[in-house]
């Protein structure tokens, strides 16, 4: 359900496959290759010499998939409360400040609507350096007002998912988001709207279990880490070394549970294609622009 | 008269008064045991598991909803509903036997049944994985759930599960898709559909037989988003600390109904379900009677439409 490395649990960039923030030079975790930074961010922080794509803030996803100037954000100001006053090591209000205070946002997600290649769509774009963009309340309310708004506007959905899962820090409240996000997902196709997963590194838990896996199309990146349970999990339950490349994009891709994977810069066109094809023919989407 | 054949660590003096009452029996060979002293015990044994269990503790609860003597999904399914037939398989890999189901009458009336199912002996819980499905498992519950549908045929669902099973099959076969269409179905299935949490309702496993428009819980069940124990070994880095976890995670029937998660609690006889299973059937059973009236005075639109706004409700942020 919830499945979150040691190193995820830290903020910041600090984490396995971010890139390293300070300096010139980032080193490639696939190739071990050093690289000129700003090389690396103009090719949408994908390694020039392997593919290797580093993981990116949810603002960077946005930026790189919606036309300039287009995109409208919903519900920024929605937050996060420690309801339930939950303490382990640390307090629950003292991680949502550290993780608000390194990214600048509320919570693990951003929400909005904007143009795919001049296609209408509402969007939402996962922030996997909020609390190992794990869902709770907030994720789970701005994702479900996200999709109804596509319903009302009679537009396509596309989430970017980034997630350990489901954010124990909201416990029970948190696995009832998966509920309810597909709940509003099940009304959105009951619209005959189209819904575009795309699955980004990593993709685990109760986001899988939920929004990730409902797409009408499932795309990932190349060595997306794709799962239910985590893989420390599941090789201790069961005792076994896991095959190679298990639960990567490729790996799923095979076992038949996505349609394709498809690298950053091919992203955007291929996201625009598909809603072109499945969304509202222009004549519905004509008529509610005019509305 | 109660008893029990294990008992729990904090049950330790039940256990003593009611071994003392035994041996009293035996002491007494030919005649009966002194008729006074045998209901002094029987008294004594049933204030101190009163006295327990009016203050269990969250952690004890998960070991109470996890008690191998507890009725499971089919002792519900031969108790509480007449006829039960059940049917086999997700018709495409093969026959999960964590998770049953099938058609019953509940009050006379056709019914579909599904129910995460752990087993008894070292023998059952194996072929029943410990009440833990794969993908196949839930996949047999939506073709249940679609036939439901399909007759008009309420929905009661059983859940007791540790979580769905994190193995490679498991994923392989997509696990988190099979939860994941589930949670959608169930969502806008044109029938009731009533949940009873019995035992353990462990994460997402849980959940894919949980979305409802009745929610109930047994007094002494746990519902959560990860075991205690997965949280402490993440948050704590001490799986050890589960206790602590039990504690922040609110697992029980009484945090859950604060929090509106379930409608309503069924209570359980004093020292749990496995005491006096006739006592817990017979609270369930007046519980889905009058959820099935007050059910089916909605027309389908009313119904889907409020299990949408009772899921879409529960969050808490500030806006
Ligand atoms: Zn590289």
């Amino acid at each position: 359900m919830i499945w979150l490395k040691k190193e995820m649990l830290k903020n910041g960039s600090d984490g396995k496959n971010v890139k390293v923030p300070k300096g010139l030079w980032v080193k490639c975790e696939q190739c071990g290759g050093i690289i000129f930074k700003k090389e690396v961010e103009n090719n949408l922080d994908v390694c020039p010499k392997c593919g290797f794509h580093f993981r990116i803030r949810a603002a960077s996803r946005l930026a790189i998939i919606l036309d300039e100037g287009t995109f409208k954000e919903f519900d920024a100001d929605v937050e996060p409360v420690d309801f339930l006053e939950f303490k382990d090591l640390k307090r629950y209000k003292d991680r949502l400040k550290a993780s608000q205070k390194e990214t600048g946002l509320k919570d693990a997600i951003i929400t909005g609507e904007g143009l795919i290649n001049g296609i209408r769509a509402c969007i939402g774009a996962f922030e996997f350096s909020f609390m190992g963009g794990s869902m709770g309340s907030v994720v789970g309310e701005k994702i479900t007002r996200m999709i109804e708004t596509a319903r009302e506007n009679v537009c396509g959905a596309v989430i970017f998912s980034a997630s350990g899962g489901a954010r124990m820090q909201e416990s029970i409240i948190s696995l009832m988001q998966m509920a309810k996000t597909s709940a509003a997902l099940a009304r959105l196709r009951s619209a005959g709207l189209p819904y575009v997963s795309v699955l980004t590194d990593p993709t685990m838990g109760g986001v899988t279990a939920s929004i990730a896996m409902l797409g009408d199309v499932i795309m990932a990146e190349p060595k997306a880490l794709i799962g239910f349970a985590g893989p420390r999990v599941i090789s201790e339950t069961i005792r076994q070394k896991l095959p190679d490349g298990f639960q990567r994009a490729e790996y799923l891709l095979e076992h038949g549970m996505l349609d394709m994977i498809v690298e950053r810069k091919q992203m955007k066109d291929t996201i625009s294609k598909l809603l072109s094809m499945l969304g509202p023919s222009t004549k519905a989407g004509n008529i509610s622009r005019a509305r | 008269m109660i008893t029990g054949r294990h008992w729990l660590e904090f049950e330790k003096g039940v256990e003593a008064l009611e071994k003392k009452a035994e041996e009293l029996k035996a002491s007494d060979k030919g005649g009966s045991p002194a008729p006074e002293e045998t209901a002094r015990l029987e008294r004594k044994t049933r204030n101190l598991l009163k006295d327990i269990y009016s203050k269990l503790t969250p952690a004890q609860i998960t070991l109470v909803a996890r008690h191998q003597d507890r009725p499971y999904t089919l002792d519900y399914l031969h108790h509480v509903f007449d006829e039960f037939i059940e049917l086999h398989g997700d018709r495409a890999f093969k026959d999960d036997h964590a998770i049953v189901g099938g058609l019953a009458r509940f009050e006379g009336e056709p019914v579909v049944v599904i129910g995460h199912q752990k087993g008894r002996n070292v023998k059952d819980k194996v072929r029943r994985n410990f009440g833990m499905p794969h993908p196949e498992g839930y996949r047999k519950a939506l073709r249940l759930l679609d036939m439901a549908e399909r007759f008009g045929r309420p929905v009661f669902t059983f859940i007791d599960t540790p979580g769905a099973y994190p193995g490679i099959g498991a994923e392989e076969r997509g696990q988190g898709t099979a939860i994941a269409k589930n949670l959608l179905r169930m969502s806008n299935l044109k029938t009731p559909v009533i949940a009873t949490v019995i035992g353990e309702g462990g994460s997402g496993g849980a959940l894919a037989i949980g979305v409802a428009d009745k929610v109930f819980m047994m007094e002494f069940a746990t519902y959560s988003v990860i075991s205690p124990e997965g949280c402490a070994a993440i948050l704590w880095k001490d799986a050890g600390k589960a206790g602590l976890a039990a504690k922040a995670l609110k697992v029980g029937s009484d945090d859950l109904l604060r929090l509106g998660i379930i409608d309503k609690i069924i209570k359980e006889p004093v020292g749990g379900a496995h005491r006096e299973p006739e006592t817990a059937y017979k609270n369930l059973k007046t519980a889905f009677s009058s959820a099935v009236k007050e059910l089916k005075t909605l027309s389908v639109a009313d119904l889907v439409d409020k299990r949408y706004r009772k899921f879409r409700a529960i969050g808490v942020f500030i806006d």
